[in-house]
C-alpha cells in the first residue's frame, strides 16, 4: 500500500491547457501579443506553489490553482462535450486473445469506474459479427412482411421519418451479451470488472412498441407466434423473438438511446429493443420484422448462443438473463487507498423483472447484510447497490447475491455447474467473488 | 363546442367506429405497402422446414473450386482453419451421422467444437451463407454457388460422397443425415414466451437451480474454487490505467511503468502527444516552438545537446528560438523526458 500513499492525488499543470487550440492558432497567424499577455497571466499562476510551505497546510488549499486564478474555456469550445482529460482510463477495451478480428468481437464497459444505472453511450459495450456500419438514417427503411401472406394483412415499409412521428416510449433497460463473464465458466481467467462483467449496459430507449407496428399491418397473431429481426448490416443478423413478448408490448424498435439518437455501434439509426433477453436479440440496424408461425434456428440460435451441458446437448433458444449482480467498487484489479470507510457499490438485474433485495457479504458467503436499492428500481434495468463498510486491513473476501421479484435468487458457481458443468458459455449469472488482501489488492477469485 | 369541433369529434367518432375493424388504416399517412419486389429483395431468410429456400443446385466439384476462391482465405482449404474463426469443418463420426448426436461432444473428446459439431438444422447453414459469407462481400453469393458450396462442406464432413449435387429437391434428405440433428434441447426456463406445453418452446420460466437468501452462518467454511492465474494478471495491460488515479481505490500497478507504458504507447509520437509538446511542436514544422527539425539541425553534433535540452524543456524558458518562452514541463517523469529528447534528436522517428 506504501505504493499508494506515494502516489497523492497531486494537482499538475497541465501543459495542453496552456494555449487553447484557438490561442494556438492565433499565433500561427502572427499575433503574439495576445499570446505573450496569456503567458504572463499563467506563468504567474505557476510560480504560486513555492511561495506556500506544506507545515501550513495543503499546498492545493493554500496555493490557489491556476483554474482558480484564471479565465476558464469559451462556451461551444467543443461543440460535442467530452470527458474531462483526467478521465482518459476508463474506455471501451477488447479483452486480448478472446476473438480473433476485430469486426468479430467484444468491447467491454468499464463498469468499474461508473456510477448510477445508466452507462453513457460512449462507453456502451460492443459486440459486432461483421464490423459496424454509419447507416443513412435518410436511406434506412423497415419492412414488416409475413412469412407467408396470411399472417399479415399488409406488408409494408416505414421510413425514419414515419417512424418518429409515431407514439414513442422511453424506457430504460439494461442489455447483456449472452456471454458476458463467459470466460469465467471453467476458472478464473481475467483479472477485472469490465472483463467478467463488462458487456453489460443500460439505457434508456426510445422508440415505437413493435406491437403497434405489427398491428399497423394486420398481423394475425392466432397464426403469427414468432418474429423474426434482421439488421441491415452485413451479417444481417437474425433473431427470433416470441409473439408473447411483443404483445406484451415490452418490445419496441428504438431510435433514441440516452436523450440522443442511438450511437452507429449500437445501431444507428434504429434497433430492436428486448428487454431481460440476452443482447444479441436487440439487432441493430434494423431493417426487417418478419412474422411466422415456427422458430428460426438462425445462425446465431442454432450454431452460437447455444448452451453446452455435460450429457453433450445444446439449450437452444436460451434468451433470459437471469438475475445476477456484481460488486464494482471496489472490484478485481483495484487496490483500495487504505484501511478504514468504504461505500461498497454494485449492479443488480434481472431479466425477469424488478429486482428486490441484493445481500453482500465481506466473509466470502457465510454471512450476508442487505444492501441499500438506490430507486426508483425499475423493470429489467440496472439498480445500483451500496453498503457500508469499515475495512480493517484484515483479508476479506466480498460478494453480492441479487434476488428477483420472482424470488429467484443467484446462485453460486457450485450450483450452477452442477447442473450445466463448465462448457456452456452462455448465461453465467453466478456470484461474483472479490478477495482482499492485507496489501489492499483486489483480486478475481471463484467461491464455490 | 363549437360547430366546427364537433365535425371533428364526428370524424373522429366515424373513424374508431370504421377504422378499428381494420388496424391497418391507424396511422395516416405513416408507412405504405411493400412492393413484392421489395418484400423479394430483403426477404432472404430460409427456416428450418426450408420455407424460403431458393430453387437451385449446386455439386461438391463447383462448390470446392468456390469454397478455395472465396473462402479459404480466412477459413482454410478444409474449413479447418482456427486463425479468423473457429474451424467450420470436422470433428464428427460416421457414427454421429448414423445416431444424429455428436459423441465427443459428451465424452469430451472433441478439442473444439466446429460449426457441424453443433448445427441441427441444414437451413442454418445455407441461410448464413447466403446471408453474411463471404465476410467482406456479404450477400454476393448467387444460390447455385451456395448449394455448390454446402455440398462442398457436407462433402468434407463426410456426410454425402464426392460426386454429391445438392439442390432444392434433395436437401431435405440431407437434413436427416446431420450428424447433430438430434443434439438441441429446448427443455429450459430460458425462452421468454409460451412454453412447449402450450405450443411453444421451453418449460415455461422454471429455473435449473435454486439459491436461498440464508443471512447467517450460511455454512462452515469458504471454498474457493480457483484464483487468477499469473499471466491473467498481466495479459490485459496495465491495470493502473485502466481506473481512475483518484477516488476510493487505485488500479493495481501489474505490468510496472516502463513495460506500461510501452504497452500503452503505440510510439514515442504518442507520449509527446499524450506530454502536451505536439500542441506547440510539429515534427516538421514550427507552431509555437521550432519544429523538432529544425531543433534536431541546430544541436546536431553536440555531445552535450541531450542532457541541456532535458534540463530546458523541464524548466521551460525562453530566447534561444525567439521570445515565446516554453512553460516548464515538470510534471513530465524524467525518464520520459530522456525518452523524449532522444526521441527528438534522433529525428522524431
Ligand atoms: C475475410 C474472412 C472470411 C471469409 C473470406 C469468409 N469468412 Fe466465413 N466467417 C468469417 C468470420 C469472421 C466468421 C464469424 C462471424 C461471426 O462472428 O458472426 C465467419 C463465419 C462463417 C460461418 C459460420 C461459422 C460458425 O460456426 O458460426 C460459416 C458457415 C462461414 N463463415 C462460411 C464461409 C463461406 C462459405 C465463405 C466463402 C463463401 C466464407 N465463410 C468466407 C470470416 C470469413
Ligand atoms: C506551450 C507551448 C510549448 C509546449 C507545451 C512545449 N514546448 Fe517546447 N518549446 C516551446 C517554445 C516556445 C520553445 C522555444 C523556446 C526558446 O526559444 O528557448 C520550445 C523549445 C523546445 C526545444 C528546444 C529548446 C532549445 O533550447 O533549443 C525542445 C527540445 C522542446 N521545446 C521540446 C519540448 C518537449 C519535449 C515538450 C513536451 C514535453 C515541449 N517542448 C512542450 C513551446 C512549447
Amino acid at each position: 500500500m506504501g505504493d499508494i500513499t506515494q502516489q497523492p492525488g497531486r494537482l499538475r499543470p497541465a501543459p495542453e491547457n496552456f494555449l487553447s487550440e484557438d490561442q494556438v492558432k492565433a499565433v500561427g497567424a502572427g499575433r503574439r501579443d495576445f499570446l505573450r499577455k496569456s503567458f504572463m497571466a499563467a506563468s504567474a499562476a505557476m510560480a504560486a506553489p513555492l511561495a506556500a510551505r506544506a507545515s501550513e497546510g495543503d499546498p492545493n488549499i493554500l496555493n490557489l490553482p491556476a483554474w482558480s486564478t484564471s479565465l476558464g474555456q469559451p462556451v461551444a469550445t467543443t461543440p460535442y462535450g467530452m470527458p474531462s482529460k483526467f478521465e482518459s482510463q476508463l474506455v471501451r477495451r477488447e479483452s486480448p486473445g478472446l476473438a480473433r478480428v476485430g469486426g468479430a468481437s467484444v468491447s467491454f464497459a468499464p463498469l468499474q469506474g461508473l456510477f448510477g444505472i445508466i452507462t453513457p453511450s460512449g462507453l456502451h459495450f460492443e459486440r459486432h459479427h461483421q464490423g459496424w456500419q454509419d447507416v443513412d438514417p435518410t436511406r434506412h427503411r423497415l419492412m414488416i412482411n409475413g412469412s407467408d401472406d396470411s399472417l399479415l394483412k399488409k406488408p409494408k415499409v416505414y421510413t425514419m421519418d414515419e417512424l418518429m412521428r409515431m407514439p414513442s416510449v422511453s424506457r430504460i433497460h439494461f442489455i447483456e451479451c449472452g456471454a458476458n463473464t463467459g470466460l469465467e465458466w471453467g476458472n478464473v481467467a481475467v483479472p477485472t470488472v469490465q472483463y467478467t462483467h463488462g458487456m453489460l449496459s443500460c439505457s434508456e430507449f426510445t422508440g415505437v412498441p413493435l406491437k403497434t407496428l405489427l398491428e399497423d399491418c394486420g398481423v394475425d397473431t392466432k397464426k403469427a407466434r414468432y418474429v423474426l429481426a434482421e439488421g441491415a448490416d452485413g451479417s444481417s443478423m437474425t433473431r427470433t423473438i416470441p409473439m408473447e413478448m411483443v404483445e406484451s408490448g415490452e418490445v419496441f424498435v428504438a431510435y433514441g438511446q440516452n436523450g440522443e439518437m442511438l450511437r452507429p455501434e449500437n445501431g444507428y439509426p434504429l434497433r430492436l429493443v428486448v428487454p431481460g433477453v440476452q443482447g444479441v436479440s436487440w439487432v441493430k440496424w434494423l431493417r426487417r420484422i418478419e412474422v411466422g408461425d415456427q422458430p428460426y434456428a438462425t445462425k446465431d440460435e442454432a450454431v452460437h448462443y447455444i448452451d453446452l451441458l455435460p450429457n453433450g446437448l445444446h439449450r437452444q433458444y436460451s434468451s433470459i438473463q437471469e438475475c445476477k449482480s456484481v460488486i464494482t467498487t471496489p472490484s478485481g484489479g483495484q487496490t483500495l487507498v487504505d484501511k478504514g470507510f468504504f461505500n461498497v457499490s454494485g449492479l443488480a438485474w434481472s431479466g425477469r423483472g424488478r429486482i428486490k433485495q441484493v445481500d453482500v457479504s465481506f466473509d466470502g458467503g457465510i454471512n450476508w447484510q442487505s444492501a441499500r436499492l438506490e430507486g426508483p428500481i425499475q423493470n429489467k434495468a440496472l439498480t445500483r447497490f451500496n453498503i457500508n463498510w469499515v475495512w480493517d486491513g484484515k483479508p476479506a473476501i466480498l460478494q453480492s447475491r441479487a434476488m428477483d421479484e420472482t424470488g429467484y435468487v443467484q446462485p453460486t458457481y457450485g450450483q450452477l455447474r452442477k447442473v450445466r458443468g463448465t462448457k456452456s458459455i452462455y448465461h453465467n449469472n453466478a456470484i461474483q467473488s472479490w478477495k482482499v488482501v492485507e496489501s489492499g489488492e483486489v483480486t478475481n477469485v471463484q467461491v464455490l | 363546442m363549437s360547430r366546427f369541433s364537433k365535425s371533428i369529434l364526428a370524424v373522429a367518432l366515424g373513424m374508431s367506429v370504421f377504422g378499428s375493424a381494420s388496424a391497418v388504416d391507424n396511422f395516416h399517412g405513416v408507412g405504405r405497402q411493400a412492393t413484392p419486389a421489395e418484400v423479394k429483395a430483403w426477404d432472404i431468410d430460409v427456416r428450418p422446414d426450408f420455407k424460403g429456400l431458393p430453387k437451385g443446385k449446386g455439386n461438391v466439384e463447383r462448390g470446392n473450386e468456390l469454397f478455395e476462391e472465396k473462402c479459404a482465405s480466412c477459413h482454410g482449404s478444409f474449413g479447418e482453419s482456427n486463425e479468423v474463426f473457429t474451424p467450420l469443418a470436422g470433428g464428427t463420426t460416421k457414427d454421429d451421422i448414423k445416431t444424429g448426436r455428436v459423441k465427443g461432444l459428451s465424452s469430451g473428446e472433441l478439442p473444439q467444437r466446429t460449426t457441424f459439431t453443433k448445427v441441427a438444422t441444414i437451413s442454418t447453414v445455407f441461410d448464413y451463407i447466403q446471408r453474411a459469407m463471404p465476410w467482406t462481400a456479404p450477400k454476393s453469393l448467387k444460390p447455385d454457388e451456395v448449394y455448390a458450396i454446402l455440398a462442398y462442406l457436407l462433402n468434407l464432413q463426410e456426410i454425402v460422397p464426392a460426386d454429391f449435387e445438392l439442390s432444392d429437391k434433395n436437401i431435405a434428405d440431407v437434413q436427416k443425415l446431420l450428424p447433430n440433428r438430434n443434439g438441441m434441447t429446448t427443455d429450459h426456463g430460458l425462452w421468454p414466451g409460451a412454453s412447449a406445453k402450450k405450443g411453444g418452446i421451453g418449460n415455461g420460466g422454471v429455473p435449473d437451480v435454486k439459491n436461498v437468501a440464508c443471512m447467517k452462518n450460511c455454512k462452515p467454511e469458504v471454498q474457493i474454487g480457483s484464483t487468477l492465474p499469473d499471466y491473467a494478471r498481466t495479459a490485459h495491460g496495465e491495470l493502473a490505467d485502466q481506473n481512475r488515479n483518484f477516488g476510493p481505490v487505485r488500479g493495481t500497478r501489474t505490468l510496472g511503468p516502463e513495460a506500461a507504458r510501452k504497452a500503452a504507447d503505440a510510439s514515442t509520437l504518442d507520449l509527446a502527444t499524450k506530454s502536451g509538446c505536439m500542441a506547440c511542436h510539429g515534427v516538421k514544422n514550427k507552431i509555437v516552438g521550432p519544429g523538432f527539425n529544425e531543433v534536431v539541425a541546430r544541436y546536431q553534433g553536440q555531445p552535450d545537446a541531450e542532457s541541456r535540452l532535458i534540463a530546458k524543456v523541464k524548466a521551460g524558458g525562453q530566447g534561444v528560438w525567439g521570445s515565446i518562452p516554453m512553460p516548464p514541463n515538470a510534471h513530465i517523469k524524467d525518464d520520459d523526458l530522456k525518452t523524449l529528447v532522444q526521441w527528438i534528436l534522433a529525428g522524431s522517428k
